[in-house]
């Protein structure tokens, strides 16, 4: 299979996840965007990890992934936080620091 | 490429795009995980194509298994699966498509002349990305990172736990401590 067919499909799925940030406006699905975009490049990685034949690209995605579970955790106790003091997990409710 | 193969790699980009877009599109938020778990294992099943059975049963247990549960979770208990649909400005979404397109375009376009001399991946042995082998290379050459990732995941536990911890009476104690 060529190269292209992998690094289109992951450009596709990183402009969605980046289209899910802009457009949405519930907080936990711009997370789950966040979770696609980190998917999309861990897919390049593995790619050109079977493409140059060499195995760094695979140990990095491990490490993206041990990175992203981090980042869930902490943020999904984020919105429980949030949640509490708010009552709401709408991104245009969180406007406390506007001018 | 034999024509099997092709139909097996276009089902796959068709289900991965369209599960993606499933995530983008549904209102209700529980859907949208539901969406995103289907897209995960459809990676996962492109990491086996490309050789990398470690890295796609790590996807399948730590992203489909561990994150997206602990998502359902919380929009569960939150409660919070459907917000109110309206536009809070005016033309937002076409501008943010209009974007998406402009750049898009622009990856393609890169990956396109930027590889223009690049053939087909090379087939690979079973031997390449075995778990021995990632876990020779993880625990010598990358050991500190390893160590590093380690610490990184137990301050997430510790930070998770501190957040949702609930508040201390502090109004009491000074009460208590003028009596």
């Amino acid at each position: 299979m060529p190269l292209s067919y992998f690094l289109v499909l992951s450009a596709i799925m990183f402009t969605v996840g980046v289209l899910g940030v802009i457009l949405r406006r519930n907080a936990l699905v711009i997370f789950m965007s966040l979770e696609l975009m980190f998917n999309a490049a861990n897919l390049v990685f593995v790619t050109f990890a079977s493409y140059y034949q060499i195995l760094t690209g695979q140990i990095f995605v491990f490490f993206v992934m041990a990175v992203a579970a981090a980042e869930v955790a902490v943020g999904l106790a984020l919105m429980v936080a949030i949640f509490r003091t708010k009552h709401s997990i709408d991104i245009d409710q969180m406007s406390s620091l506007k001018g | 490429m034999p024509v099997i193969g092709t139909i097996f790699y276009a089902f796959l980009a068709i289900v991965a795009v369209g599960t993606a877009f499933g995530m983008l599109i549904n209102r209700n938020a529980i859907y949208s995980a539901l969406f995103l778990v289907l897209n995960f294992a459809t990676v996962a099943v492109l990491y086996l194509a490309l050789g990398a059975p470690f890295i796609a049963l790590s996807q399948i247990t730590v992203y489909a298994g561990a994150i997206m549960v602990l998502f359902l979770f919380v929009i569960t208990l939150l409660g919070a699966e459907k917000l109110p649909g309206y536009e809070p400005i005016k033309g937002h979404r076409l501008v943010a498509i209009g974007l998406a397109i402009v750049f898009i375009a622009e990856l393609v376009l890169f990956f396109f002349f930027r590889n223009q001399v690049a053939g087909p991946i090379p087939l690979i042995g079973p031997e390449f990305a075995s778990p021995r082998n990632i876990g020779v290379l993880m625990f010598t050459e990358y050991l500190l990172p390893f160590e590093v990732v380690a610490f990184i995941l137990l301050s997430a536990t510790v930070g998770a736990i501190m957040l949702t911890k609930p508040e201390r009476k502090v109004t009491t104690k000074l009460s208590q401590q003028q009596d």
